[in-house]
């Protein structure tokens, strides 16, 4: 018996999901385009560059690919296989959530995830992701300046660094469950207060346009795009501003490997490996990896080498 | 395919041994090449599915250390041999040179993976692990281990050296022992994997250490 069958394409392959939510963006780019000139000196864009340009990110590096963003993370909460956050995660509940901030500021003050996006908004980073194994990639987040959310909790004077914690529920995280050789749970990790204030410092709440998926740190995470990735501490639910450099989870591990810095340095190896250059995440071959040398501060030198001005930085790794 | 011509020929020696012993059909030769061939199949299907993208966001990384992960397993393999014959009378010597010669073409593979394709043979790069990062240098000190005992593998080989070449492929002791370091540096945290691993690699070698009389009077 003839069945007639017709077409029926996904509307994401009529319009990209991104093109779509980023019309107005392209109409804005177009009418300015002399900014849009000025962010892409090469001229000729790729597809992905084109969208990242119109969206106001710096369109030097080409995103990797999104599945690669979400199937290849360090996430020891889910497990130690880089795999493991995806498949594992599906039990993690990111909502409700709620993200205390206290210490010394003048406002103490636990926000709903969703009061904090409505007051703190959300805009586009494209940054590069530098992680401690010797491997990278380039990532569109979006987010809100933790500078912002500092801001307006008012910061004390005696105040200098920021510590951050994340969550416990081995029931939901399977890798909280197995206590061998782990992690001390909960996740914590640190900055200098002036390294938190910065500019680039992002408290990030989506990625590729979506909110975060649980591999990723659902649904608040820290990025800190010059520092190794082990230091954008996932899942956050507190952020406490202190006089005290706080601990952070893997300088307890193995102090001697990992600092409290934890600052991309190509000069400065790994006891067991070379940070002097890294692979690149979503391309080459499988004969061939793609590989880079490694820039000193992940290549935002120009924009926080004046934070560290005048100290060892073999010393303060 | 280069079983069937010699199929035949094993189908008659096979009729000549004593009648208590399961038959072998095919002659020991093929039986190692068979047990060789076999133990690439995992290679073959690392390499496959990394050309069809099908090993995750990271192929290089996945092949370097199953490559790795396997060399590990055939040289436990290939220690697990005389154990079975000395203590559960489970004679597999035919097997442990393929066993053998598989640990190595892994270790090989590892090498290479790690050389060529993640390092693209920068001899600037490879200096310095080699010559500063202990993890790197247990690995490579494993590699030409097993590099040694494959040359000397050959018949030829073992009948040169007579009884200097027992002595040398007790070097596979020292190499099971690197290669368990070199594991368990392997990862940013201590994983449970490779202390299992190491685990059995002990008990291989502690059998070892059994008294022979004390078999000879069981």
């Amino acid at each position: 018996m003839a069945v007639y069958r017709y077409p029926c394409p996904l509307s994401s392959e009529i319009t990209p999901r991104h093109l779509f939510f980023s019309r107005r963006a392209l109409l804005g780019a177009a009418a300015g385009g002399v900014l849009a000139a000025g962010l892409n000196p090469a001229g000729a864009l790729a597809d992905g560059e084109a969208a990242a340009a119109a969206r106001g990110w710096p369109a030097a590096e080409t995103p990797t690919p999104k599945n690669d963003v979400t199937h290849y993370n360090n996430f020891y909460e889910f497990g130690m296989e880089k795999s493991d956050p995806a498949e594992l995660s599906g039990s993690f509940h990111s909502r409700p959530w709620q993200v205390q901030v206290d210490g010394l500021v003048e406002h103490p003050q636990t926000w709903d995830l969703d009061a904090l996006t409505a007051r703190f908004g959300h805009e586009d980073r494209l940054y590069r992701m530098r992680c401690v194994e010797a491997w990278s990639m380039v990532i569109p987040w979006q987010g809100f300046e933790l500078g912002a959310l500092l801001r307006a909790a008012g910061v004390k004077a005696d105040a200098r660094y920021v510590a951050f914690t994340s969550v416990v529920r081995p029931s939901e995280m399977p890798g909280q469950r197995s206590g061998l050789f782990s992690l001390h749970w909960p996740y914590v990790e640190g900055l200098r207060l002036d390294e938190a204030l910065h500019p680039l410092t992002l408290l990030a709440t989506g990625v590729y346009g979506d909110p975060l998926p649980a591999q990723n740190g659902a649904p608040i995470r820290l990025v800190v795009p010059w520092k190794y990735g082990f230091k954008g501490i996932k899942s956050i639910t507190r952020i406490t501003v202190t006089d005290k450099q706080p601990p952070t989870s893997w300088n307890q591990m193995a102090p001697e490997e990992y600092g409290f810095y934890a600052n991309v340095n190509p000069d400065v190896d790994h006891p067991r490996w070379s940070q002097s250059s890294e692979q690149i995440i979503g391309e080459g071959s499988l004969f061939r990896a793609a590989r880079r040398p490694t820039r000193m501060f992940n290549g935002y030198a120009e924009q926080v080498a004046s934070l560290y001005k005048g100290m060892d930085l073999r010393k303060e790794f | 395919m280069t079983l069937s011509p010699s199929a035949a020929s094993s189908g008659r020696s096979s009729g000549q041994r004593p009648s208590g012993r399961r038959r072998a059909r095919f002659s020991p030769f093929v039986r190692q090449v068979f047990l060789y061939l076999l133990g690439l199949i995992p290679a073959v299907s690392d390499i496959v599915r990394g050309e069809m993208n099908a090993l995750g966001p990271n192929p290089v990384s996945f092949c370097l250390h199953d490559f790795g992960l396997w060399a590990f397993r055939f040289l436990l393999l290939s220690l697990a041999v005389s154990p079975l014959r000395r203590f559960a009378r489970r004679d597999f010597m035919v097997y442990r040179r393929p066993l053998g010669l598989l640990a190595f073409t892994y270790a090989a593979l590892h090498v290479v993976f790690y050389v060529g394709v993640t390092r693209h043979f920068d001899g600037r790069v490879l200096r310095g692990d080699f010559t500063t990062r202990p993890f790197l240098i247990f690995g490579m000190l494993t590699f030409l281990i097993l590099l040694v005992l494959s040359l000397t593998s050959t018949r030829k080989a073992i009948m040169m050296l007579g009884r200097r070449w027992t002595r040398l492929h007790k070097l596979v002791y020292p190499a099971m022992c690197l290669a368990c370091i070199h594991f368990a540096l392997a990862f940013k945290t201590w994983h449970v994997e490779p202390f299992l691993y190491a685990a059995l690699a002990a008990a291989l070698l502690a059998l070892r250490l059994v008294p022979r009389a004390e078999v000879r009077t069981s």
